[in-house]
C-alpha cells in the first residue's frame, strides 16, 4: 500500500512523518475501529497523537496504530474472485434449512 | 484506509463510469481505492483541503483571545474549541489523503496563497463578545454547512463530517451561552453584543457561499452527491434558525428587509454585499495576510521540533535494528 502523491506538485527534499492508520477501542467488548490516520515520527508519537486527536471525548478504551505501509489490503479490483465464492455457497445461512413452525428454540 | 487512488486500467473506463455512476445513483459511498473520475477527485480534493485549510485558519481569530479570557472557566472552554478546530483540520487533511495528496503539500500550498480557506476567518475579533458570536453564527452556518455532508458520497470525507458535526454543536452552545451571560450584564456589555453581531451578521451569510446563479461548480457537485443542497437553502436554513435565537437572545440582526413571509414560510432577507465577498475570498479582506502570515511563520518556527522528532525516531529505530 503506497502513499503516493500523484498529481500533486511535493517537492519535498526531506521525508515527512509517516503515515499511521488509527484503530479504536470505542468501549470493552467491542473491536476496534477504524477511525482515520495521521503522521508521526515514530509508534510512540502515534499513539500520542491519536490520543489527542481521536479521543477527545472519550470516544475510546484502547487504541491502535500501525504503519499505513504495512497494512496489506484486496485490492478493489479482486472483489470477484475474493468475495464471489460467499455468494453460492447459501448453505452457510441458517436460513437455508427449512424447519418446521412447530420446532421449539430453533 | 489511506492509499492511492484507483485509475482505469486501459481499455475499461466505460464499465469503470457505469459503475461509479450506478454506485453514486444508488446513494453508496465511494470509497479511496475505487476508481473514480477524474474531475470528481479533483473536485472533493479541492473541498476537502479548502474546508482543512478553513478550520486550521478559524482557530485564529478565537485563539487571539484564550490569553485575555476574563475567568479560568472561559479560558478553558476556548482552549478545548480551539484545539478542537484544529482536531477538525486534521480529520480533513487525513480525508483528503486518501485522495492521493499529502498534507504537507496541502500546507504548503495554504502559505503560498495557492489554495482558500473560508472567508469569514478574515476578519478581525475585537472584542470578547465576537468570541460568542464566532461560536453562535459562525459555528452555526457551519453547522448548516455540514450536516448535509455526513452524507457526501465520498466515505472518508463523509466520516469525517460525523465526527466534526458532534463536537460543533458544542461551539454553538458554548457562544451562545457566553452570549447570554453577557446580556444579562451591564449596558456596556450588551452594546458589545449588539455591535459583535452587526459586525459578523453579513458575513456568516457568506459563508454558505455565491448565489447558486453564481456557483459554477454547484451543479456537478450535486450531481456527484458531493454536496447535497444549494447555497442560497442552506442560507434560507441558517436565516429560519436564526432569528428566533436572536430574539431570545434580546439583539437586533442588522437588516432592514428581514422579515417573516407567511406564503413562503422562511423568512425573507437582504443581499450580502457580493463585491465584499469577492474581495475577501481573493485576498483583500481586514485579515488574509496576518492570518497567512501566522500559519506560515508557525510551520517554520516548528521545523526544527520535526526534524528533531525524525533524528529521534531514526536514532531509536537504528538501536532497536542493532539489539
Amino acid at each position: 500500500m503506497s502513499n503516493d502523491t500523484n498529481g500533486t506538485t511535493s517537492g519535498a527534499a526531506r521525508p515527512e512523518w509517516p503515515l499511521y492508520e488509527v484503530f479504536v477501542r470505542g468501549k470493552r467488548g467491542l473491536n476496534h475501529v477504524h477511525v482515520g490516520s495521521l503522521h508521526a515520527a515514530d509508534d510512540h508519537m502515534a499513539l500520542h497523537n491519536a490520543r489527542n486527536l481521536y479521543t477527545r471525548r472519550n470516544e475510546g478504551v484502547s487504541i491502535w496504530v500501525v504503519r499505513a505501509e504495512h497494512i496489506a489490503a484486496s485490492s478493489p479490483d479482486e472483489k470477484d474472485p475474493y468475495f464471489a465464492p460467499s455468494g453460492d455457497k447459501v448453505y452457510r445461512h441458517p436460513t437455508f434449512y427449512p424447519i418446521p413452525e412447530d420446532v421449539p428454540h430453533i | 484506509m489511506t492509499t492511492h487512488t484507483a485509475s482505469a486500467p486501459p481499455g475499461a473506463p466505460a464499465d469503470l463510469q457505469a459503475e461509479f455512476d450506478a454506485r453514486i445513483a444508488a446513494d453508496q459511498r465511494i470509497e479511496p481505492r475505487d476508481w473514480m473520475p477524474e474531475g470528481y477527485r479533483k473536485t472533493l480534493v479541492r473541498q476537502v483541503s479548502q474546508h482543512a485549510h478553513s478550520e486550521i485558519i478559524g482557530m485564529q481569530p478565537e485563539g487571539d483571545w484564550i490569553a485575555s479570557a476574563p475567568s479560568l472557566r472561559r479560558k478553558a472552554i476556548l482552549l478545548a474549541k480551539v484545539q478542537d478546530e484544529a482536531g477538525h483540520g486534521l480529520y480533513l487533511y487525513a480525508a483528503a489523503e486518501t485522495l492521493g495528496v499529502d498534507r504537507a503539500d496541502l500546507t504548503r500550498r495554504l502559505i503560498e496563497g495557492r489554495q482558500k480557506y473560508s472567508s469569514i476567518f478574515n476578519y478581525p475579533s475585537l472584542t470578547f463578545a465576537d468570541v460568542g458570536v464566532i461560536g453562535w453564527l459562525v459555528d452555526g452556518a457551519a453547522i448548516c454547512n455540514q450536516v448535509p455532508l455526513c452524507r457526501s458520497s465520498f466515505g472518508p470525507y463523509a466520516r469525517a463530517m460525523v465526527r466534526i458535526c458532534k463536537e460543533e454543536s458544542f461551539h454553538q452552545r458554548q457562544g451562545y451561552e457566553l452570549l447570554m451571560r453577557m446580556m444579562e450584564g451591564t449596558e456596556e456589555q450588551r452594546r458589545m453584543v449588539q455591535d459583535a453581531v452587526d459586525r459578523w451578521w453579513w458575513p456568516s451569510l457568506m459563508m454558505f457561499g455565491p448565489p447558486d446563479a453564481e456557483s459554477p461548480n454547484t451543479q456537478q457537485s450535486m450531481a456527484w452527491r458531493i454536496k447535497r443542497d444549494t447555497n442560497d437553502d442552506l442560507r434560507q436554513k441558517f436565516v429560519d434558525m436564526t432569528v428566533p435565537q436572536a430574539e431570545r437572545l434580546g439583539v437586533t440582526l442588522p437588516d432592514p428587509e428581514l422579515t417573516w413571509n407567511d406564503e413562503r414560510g422562511h423568512y425573507d432577507f437582504g443581499e450580502p454585499d457580493w463585491d465584499e465577498f469577492k474581495r475577501v475570498i481573493s485576498g483583500s479582506g481586514p485579515k488574509n495576510a496576518e492570518r497567512i502570515q501566522r500559519r506560515r511563520a508557525a510551520h517554520e518556527k516548528g521545523e526544527w521540533v520535526r526534524e528533531a522528532a525524525t533524528a529521534y525516531a531514526d536514532k531509536h529505530s537504528a538501536r532497536k535494528a542493532a539489539a
